[in-house]
Order: structure tokens, then sequence, then C-alpha cells
């Protein structure tokens, strides 16, 4: 395993008297693609923001490459590649041109082992956009502008990317793509990726760790094997018997069946065991922490 | 610094590319349609004479309207398209660069100095074959003009920074807009300023518009034309420190504003005036 190259300790916001995140921690090492899901509101976007330097905390220790993000200098911030949710801007500006002027305020960061900026042309084809290198900006689909603003974001090269919501709006072809290219970023450029997404399918694909942040706490941290393990225990034992049908929930299916079979052998037919879907697992996870707040915050008289 | 001076030379080649790129669009029809107002009111104005003087009411026109959009542009210019930046997401991106901001900031006084100039010409062009007076005027002349435009820019473009950076893109027509035609009414851009009541001139010589329109004139008109000026004087050394007092503070104001502008932007914070702005249109 890698370094640690962001670092969540305690992270609280507050925006007046409303508590948005409540003690945040976590922590990504180099070259590990990390995805923040959640529901809307949960708090995704404020943490990111708080990661990039975009937004000051307000308690606790937050780390990206050793630096404290309210800190942070050019120098650090030339180490970062950030995709933000909604970007319209410079409309008037080709591709290539646009791609080849951001780059070359990375150049005086280049070092031996990361050239900086990225070549623009390789760039252009590595994002998918070598039919549109001249088009005017304003002039892309929506998927096509959203693919230029990833490459905006990788064209220092970045150690850290950080992608907010970053296929909203994409067809299934253009979201495909653009996991693939996340793949091969962090496998080739040995990049650090946080990457915010309501969406657990994918999640499950692209991240090699899921964090799923609801009403700005954490109420899972773990691999999609190890959180579906984790919570989806109980699973759902059918089966029948002298043509009845059964239907048996448990923590323990495998001793559940054994002693099922030690008791009726062959009765026991069309056995059916379903594990939980980490889909499952999400939605009561979430759906326990939101109950659980109402119940918290529920007025006293 | 290094890094710094850096980032102000992609500024330039920020600003070169934006100029083209406005160059290129319909921003320059509004160009257009100005000289074409500009020149028809030089043409009617041409046979009226400034009262106890030489020169043309046109002659006294054009130098003036040259003095007032140096001052628009400056102020509106600028504010108008700040505020489009902040809400796009081009400032947000400024910042995710290293030393972006720098560049944005070099680019949009290039870019503001370039149009500045393109503004002028595409008056002034025309207004000299209409105004044979300008004519006149000598390279002195034409080098007085030049340090009364950047001068101009400097005591406005601060400003303009200011109000880009507090005002939605909807509110700057009204913000700034509506009070400089006020102003422009009662600068003496039009029409001599001592038609106004005095408590009124004493208004407007507390903007840089009557100073720059004042300024303009006595660069490029002969000196006979001062007798319509208050006090009949081209009051040089007034129109120094009025416009060089509104650049100092301006310098001073803008960078921290700009400043607390930039730390205060965020993703969230512009998803959030996208939402409103398509509340207000729905």
């Amino acid at each position: 395993m890698g370094q640690t190259v962001i670092e969540v300790r305690d992270l609280r916001m507050r925006y007046g008297s409303v508590d948005v995140l409540h003690g945040v921690n976590f922590t990504a090492r180099r070259g590990e693609v990390l995805a923040l899901l959640g529901p809307n509101g949960a708090g995704k976007t404020t943490t990111i923001e708080i990661l990039e330097g975009f937004r000051i905390r307000s308690a606790g220790q937050v780390g990206v490459l050793g630096v404290d993000p309210a800190h942070g200098d050019e120098a650090w911030r030339a180490k970062l590649g950030v995709v933000l949710q909604s970007w319209r801007d410079h409309g008037r500006w080709r591709v290539r041109e646009l791609l080849g002027h951001l780059g070359r305020y990375y150049a005086p960061y280049s070092t031996a082992e990361r050239a900086r900026p990225f070549g623009t042309d390789e760039l252009i084809e590595t994002v998918g956009l070598g039919d549109h290198a001249d088009k005017k900006v304003s002039r892309l689909s929506g998927g096509q502008r959203r693919r230029l603003d990833v490459a905006i974001g990788l064209v220092g090269r970045p150690e850290v990317l950080f992608l907010d919501e970053p296929t909203a709006g994409f067809d299934p072809h253009a979201r495909r793509e653009f996991h693939d290219l996340v793949h091969r970023l962090s496998d080739l450029e040995d990049m650090t990726i946080l990457l915010t997404t309501h969406d657990l399918d994918e999640a499950e694909k692209l991240a090699d760790r899921i964090v799923i942040l609801a009403g700005g706490r954490i109420i899972a941290d773990g691999s999609a094997d190890a959180l579906g393990r984790e919570v989806a225990g109980r699973s759902e034992v059918r089966w029948t018997r002298e043509g009845a049908r059964y239907t048996h929930a448990t923590d323990d299916a495998t001793a559940f069946v054994r002693e099922l079979f030690k008791q009726y052998g062959e009765g026991v037919a069309e056995l059916e065991v379903r594990r939980n879907s980490l889909e499952d697992t999400y939605i009561a996870l979430v759906q326990k922490h939101e109950s659980g707040r109402v119940e918290q915050e529920a007025p006293t008289p | 610094m290094m890094p710094t001076l850096y980032a102000a030379r992609l500024g330039l080649s920020r600003g070169l590319a934006e100029f083209r790129q406005s160059m290129a669009s319909w921003d320059q029809a509004f160009n257009i349609v100005a000289a074409i107002a500009f020149t028809t009111v030089l043409v009617f104005q041409r046979d009226s004479r400034v009262e106890d003087s030489t020169v043309s009411l046109a002659g006294a026109t054009l130098p003036s309207m040259l003095g007032m959009m140096v001052a628009l542009g400056g102020l509106i210019g600028v504010a108008s398209v700040l505020a489009v930046h902040r809400e796009d997401g081009t400032l947000l991106r400024a910042k995710a660069v290293p030393h972006g901001m720098t560049g944005y900031v070099v680019g949009r006084l290039v870019q503001t100095s370039l149009d500045t100039a393109v503004t002028l010409a595409i008056i002034l062009i025309p207004g000299l074959f209409v105004v044979a007076e300008l004519r006149q005027a000598g390279l002195g002349g034409w080098l007085n003009f030049l340090w009364v435009v950047v001068l101009g820019l400097l005591a406005t473009l601060p400003w303009g920074a200011v109000a880009g950076a507090v005002a939605k893109p909807q509110a700057v027509f009204g913000l700034l807009l509506l009070p400089s035609m006020g102003l422009i009414a009662i600068s003496g851009i039009f029409y001599p300023i001592y038609a106004m009541p005095g408590w009124v001139q004493g208004i407007a010589q507390i903007f840089p518009i009557y100073w720059l329109g004042l300024g303009t004139r006595a660069a490029l008109l002969p000196d006979g034309a001062a007798v319509a000026e208050i006090g009949q004087s081209w009051r040089h050394l007034e129109t120094l420190g009025v416009l060089g007092v509104w650049a100092i503070v301006g310098l001073a104001v803008a960078p921290a504003v700009l400043r607390r502008m930039a730390r205060r932007e965020s993703g969230s914070a512009m998803e959030e005036r996208r939402q409103q702005a398509l509340q207000r249109v729905a």
C-alpha cells in the first residue's frame, strides 16, 4: 500500500447554526480510487470542496499531499486536478486552444518523474475529443463538455484528482468510456482519485474503496465486497417441502441450510439462498441512518 | 516573483485570445450601432457653435464621447464580464489553476484596454470626417489624449471590477448603467455643462465621467475652446487630481474585494446562483 495522500480527521462543517458535517474521518492512499457515495444533501460536495481548498472548514484536521488545503500555496495547487459539478466557462475558446492555454500554467511545476503539462493532443485523444479539438467549447454536447472538464482537470498531470459527480448527465455509453478512463488514470499515472457520486453502481465499478456519507456522517467505509459482507449479513433462504413454500431470513445462511437438511433431508426442494445486494445494503444503511436522525431530532415538548 | 511574472505573460496571451474572440463575435454589433448613432449626432451638431467659442458643438462632443466611452468600458465593460465569469465558472477555473488568478486579472486588463481602443477608433474614424477641428490637434494633442485615456481607465476599471465582484450579472445594468447614463446627461458630454444648475454641476464634478470628457476636450481642442468650460480653463491639475484619486482609491480597494470574491467562490456557490437564475427565468 502506498503513502497516505488524503487524510481527514474529525472534519466538521457548520453553516450558521446548521451542522453539515459531524466529524468525518477517512483516508486515501496513493493510487487509490475512493468514491464518496451518498444521497443528495449528505455533505459530499462540502467535503470535496474543503479538500480542494475552496471552502474553509469549521473544525477538524485535513491534509491533502501533506498540506492543509486552507493554507495550500500555488505549488500545492499545481499537483491537484479539480472537476466541479457544473462548468459553463470559456464558451468562445476552442478545445485545443483552451487546453493548451491552461496547461501552460503548470509548466513551471514540471518534474523529472511527472512531466507537466499533459501533451494537449494526447490529452484530447485520452478523453475521446479527437474529432472535436477545433470546436468551440459552447458547441460541445453535454457529454463532450464534461469530458473537456475532465481533460482540464487532468492537464497538469495531477497527483490527486477530485471529481464531483463526474458522470451526471452521461448516457450509458459515455459513462462506460469514462469508467475506462478513470481506471487507466489510476493505473498508469498512479493518480489518487476522489470522486463523489450518488450512483451506487458507479461507485462499485470505479472505486477501490467506498465511503458512504449520509446526513454529514460516514456510515460505512470499505471495499464494495467488504461493505457487502459487513452489512449484507442477512440472507433470505427459500425452499419448498411437501408442496409448501417457506421463506426464512437469517444472518448465517450456511448454518441454517445445514440444519435444514439435517432435519428434513430429501424433503427439501427448490432451495434458494439470496444474499442482499450491495444496493439493498446501501438503501438499508441510508434508511436506517435517516430514520435514526429523525428520532434524534424529533422536537421535545 | 518569477511565477507571478510567468502567469502575467500567460494573462497577456489570454487577453489577446479573448480580444480576438470578441472581435469575431456579435459583441461588435454594439460597437457598430454606437458608431452609427454617435456619427449621426455629430452630423446634426456640425453647424451649431458652442457659445463664445470658435468650436462647433460637434467638435466639443466628439472628444467628450471618447472620454465617456473610456469610462463606460472601464466600468460597465469590466463589471459585466466579471459578473458573467463569476456565474459561469471562469473565475473558479482560474482559482483551480496555479497562479490562474494573476493570469485572469492581467487578461482582463489587456482585453479591456484593447476593447476600449477599438471602440474609440470606431467612433473616431468616421468622426474625423465630420469634425474638422480635431484634424488640427497635432501629435502633442494625441499624446495628451492617450494619457487621459490611460488615466481614465485606471480611474474606472478598478471600480468596474469591484461592481462585477459584488453584483449579479442582471444587477450590473441597474447598478452601473443607469447611474452612468444619469451622470453622462449632467457631465457636459453631449452639451456644455454650464447648461446645468450649479448644484448639478457640483455633483457631476465628483465623478470621473466629467473629468474624462474635460480631459479629452483639453487634449484635442484648440486652447480657445476653454472659454466654454467651468472657470474658462481646461483645469489640467484638477483633472489629474480627481482622476488620480479615483484611480488610487480604486486600485487600493479592488484587489481586496477581488480576493474576497475569489475566496468565497466555490462550486456549490456557483451552482446555487445558477439554480436561482433558472428560477427567475421559470
